[in-house]
């Protein structure tokens, strides 16, 4: 690769500090009284205790999946801190009462807590470690019947909604790490969209993970009744550390009868050193239900951060005419390690699929697409359209796509187109003799790239996205 | 055309380059002045278009030995794209495709770009687009093609007319079109070879390279030269075009040689 593509790609992480502050670390190890320390401290009722329970019976009788075309260490499971949160007054009456120490750390990242300054039309949950520590516009929201709290509120406040959906999207035993997730989580996103409400404003959670020993488990259920509708938004970011932190999230989704819902995750956690030291390993199972007939389920992921990355944002299309959507855009660079994609499972008749895939690989990086498509043999009509490109920057990267079709309808629809392209020299070259430099071209050919994907972006996020892409993958030349 | 005592704009002296350790370019000479059109002809393989990328900067070539001053300053000084902001304008023999980027954004950047280099004003969305069909006016280009990605599944001539397209809008100093004629069907010829005539002025200078003599039909040369194994052989008016035509290439490296060895 030539020293100036080199550069390029060769970018400081903006994000890495961390925030000194007094936290409420439990000691490494996990067993079930620290389950049962998590859920006594959280106050939570009996039945979720259980549920924390039984999903930690699961865990134990499985193992870590070693399908993933990624390599790492063997986790210690043992050697995680399972609860960590920032010391402060238990029950917070204004955003005046947070820690601001922890409002400089939110508005140094661009989150800014107070609503005088938050973003317009945006709610915002913040989880800092283990705990959500504040939430913007939660009263506008309640006025239209909107519930958008914490999990840990929620769960005191309205039990019986959480009890009634969580888990069924994912059950506890699902998968390795979902099982984890369902043992030991701490908080998360709650968020509730009542019968006929269109959500007014953009909604969004904002994790960072601050200790060094601590793993991070949220968890996050969002519900659209009949008829609703929901943009949601979710971003992260973490400390540079020297070590690796486990962050092993769930996010379930319930789509009613017509209801619609649109997720958009911008992952920026710290993906390690040039040398590939550090970073977060992101195990991370998302799934949502289109349970009702004609609803809509949405994945738009922009995936630049963590050491490993593995997480396959899926649908399943129960009801009749839903639709199941996923745009993704996967970056690595260095030695990040990415295995990432969809499932489309058709269950309902003439339900419809899309996937849009784009994997840039720069650095001694690998990036691997893996999706399956899966039609039920009740699922009359059902279509698929999906598109997976590659992009290699430089010599040194591994771009990999490992689709899997099963179909048992033999009246469906299955559309499957692929590419690998090359940043090249000669491309530069010839925006260099129209006077480009090096780095503008990078940044125009990745943006054209990625088009597609950033279309699905809600405004804000679409910069954001296109500023994190340009700044990871591009910088001072020479 | 040529006007006295107009100052040069490129001196080459002496030029010799590599690429993979093969020695492609073997003491190259040339000096062209401004308001001059000069062709560049010569058998496949000669170092038509190694010569053409060496001015542009392409970093596959290894220069070794001579000189190159391009308005006064050492053109080795300058990185690619600082050539072409000082009005170092290559149309490729290959236009690169650039799948994604779409055209219109990318002519937008590329002239932006050099205007503010040269100290003038951009031109926003709005304004571009009503410059650049002007000037795709020029090449008869249909506007469908600012809405495509760069390049991509253009035709051969379609290529060629964008790379004219684009040296309308940067306004360079030295042009340098490299087989710009090939792939050209006898229409699309006559309206590139108009483009190019309505851009010449006395204070730029192009060089056509080319090894046919059709294209020199429209756009009429002040000077040809002939290019072998790396070197200029032979240098003489329009009227050497047509000889070439008629009797091939091989003559003028016998006649060459010839010389060369009287003077040893
Ligand atoms: N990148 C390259 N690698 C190896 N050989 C090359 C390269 N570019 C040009 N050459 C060789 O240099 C010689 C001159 O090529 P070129 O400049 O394209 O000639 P022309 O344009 O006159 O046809 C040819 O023998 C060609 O094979
Ligand atoms: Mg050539």
């Amino acid at each position: 690769m030539s020293a100036t593509l080199q550069n390029l790609v060769n970018q400081p992480y903006k994000h890495g500090f961390v925030t000194s502050i007094e936290s409420d670390v439990a000691p490494k190890g996990l067993n079930a009284d620290t389950i049962r320390m998590i859920s006594t401290k959280k106050k939570e009722p009996e039945w979720l205790l259980e549920f924390r329970l039984k999903s930690y019976e699961a865990w134990l009788k499985m193992e870590e999946p070693i399908w993933p075309n990624v390599h790492y260490p063997k986790i210690d499971f043992q050697a995680i801190s399972y609860y960590s949160a920032p010391k402060q007054k238990p029950k917070l009456k204004s955003m005046d009462e947070v820690d601001p120490e922890l409002l400089r750390t939110f508005e140094k990242l661009g989150v800014p807590l107070h609503e005088r300054m938050a973003l317009a039309g945006v709610a915002v949950d913040v989880i800092f470690d283990s705990v959500s520590v504040a939430t913007t516009y939660k009263d506008k929201l309640a006025e239209v019947g909107i519930i958008f709290c914490s999990m840990s509120e929620a769960v005191l406040d309205h039990p019986e909604l959480v009890q009634k959906y969580l888990g069924t999207v994912i059950p506890p035993s699902d998968n390795f790490y979902a099982a984890l997730n369902s043992a030991v989580f701490t908080d998360g996103s709650f968020c509730y969209i009542p019968k006929g409400v269109k959500c007014p404003m953009d909604l969004s959670t904002y994790f960072r993970i601050n200790t060094e020993e601590s793993g991070q488990f949220e968890r996050t259920l969002i519900v659209a009744e009949e008829g609703a509708s929901v943009s949601y938004l979710e971003g992260c970011t973490a400390p540079a550390f020297s070590s690796n932190q486990l962050h092993a999230a769930v996010v379930e989704l319930v789509a009613l009868d017509n209801a619609d819902i649109k997720y958009s995750t911008v992952q920026n956690w710290y993906a390690g050193d040039e040398k590939g030291v550090g970073g977060i390993y992101n195990f991370v199972t998302k799934r949502g239900l289109a349970k009702g007939v004609n609803s809509r389920i949405s994945w738009t992921q922009v995936e630049t951060g963590s050491a490993i990355t593995w997480k396959y944002p899926s649908c399943v299309l129960l009801g009749d005419n839903s639709v199941g959507e996923f745009y993704s855009v996967a970056v690595t660079n260095h030695y990040q390690q990415a295995d990432t994609g969809t499932k489309m499972i058709h269950v309902g008749k003439n339900t419809r699929s899309t996937i849009v895939s784009k994997g840039i690989s720069a650095g001694h990086s690998n990036n691997s697409y893996r999706g399956l498509v899966k039609v039920a043999p009740g699922a009359t009509g059902a279509r698929n359209y999906s598109q997976c490109d590659s992009m290699l920057v430089g010599q040194n990267s591994g771009a990999h796509t490992f689709p899997y079709i099963q179909v048992a309808n033999n009246s469906s629809q299955i559309e499957h187109e692929a590419s690998t392209s090359k940043i090249g020299e000669d491309q530069l070259f010839y925006f260099a003799q129209r006077g480009i430099d090096a780095e503008a071209a990078v940044s125009m050919i990745i943006n054209g790239f990625c088009k597609d994907v950033f279309q699905q972006l809600p405004m804000e996020f679409a910069v954001e996205a296109t500023a994190l892409l340009s700044f990871k993958l591009e910088g001072s030349v020479g | 055309m040529i006007y006295p005592d107009s100052k040069i704009v490129l001196e080459v002296r002496g030029l010799c380059a590599t690429v993979n350790g093969t020695e492609i370019l073997k003491g190259l000479d040339l000096t062209v002045r401004r308001g001059e059109v000069h062709a560049i002809m010569g058998p496949n393989g000669s170092g038509k278009s190694t010569f053409s990328k060496i001015l542009a900067g392409h970093s596959a070539y290894e220069v070794t030995g001579g000189s190159v001053m391009f308005e006064g300053q050492n053109l080795f000084d300058l990185a690619p794209e600082e050539r072409a902001r000082a009005g170092v304008f290559l149309a490729f023999q290959y236009p690169i495709e650039i799948p994604g980027v779409i055209n219109s954004q990318f002519l937008r950047l590329t002239y932006n770009t050099v205007q503010t280099h040269r100290g003038k004003e951009e031109l926003d969305p709005l304004e571009f687009d009503d410059y650049v069909r002007e000037k795709m006016k020029l090449l008869e280009m249909s506007p469908d093609f600012l809405e495509r990605s760069v390049n991509e599944g253009f035709s051969g001539g379609e290529k060629k007319r964008n790379e004219i397209l684009q040296m309308a809008m940067l306004d360079p100093r030295l042009a340098i079109l490299d087989e710009t004629d090939s792939g050209l069907d006898i229409d699309a010829l006559r309206i590139v070879a108009n483009g190019v005539n309505q851009l010449a002025n006395k204070d730029n200078a192009i060089v056509l390279v080319t090894h046919y003599q059709r294209l020199l039909n429209y756009i009429v040369p002040d000077y040809v030269h002939v290019m072998e194994a790396g070197r200029i052989i032979k240098t003489g008016g329009k009227e050497l075009a047509l000889e070439l035509e008629s009797r091939g290439y091989d003559w003028v490296g016998v006649e060459h040689k010839a010389v060369a060895r009287a003077v040893a």
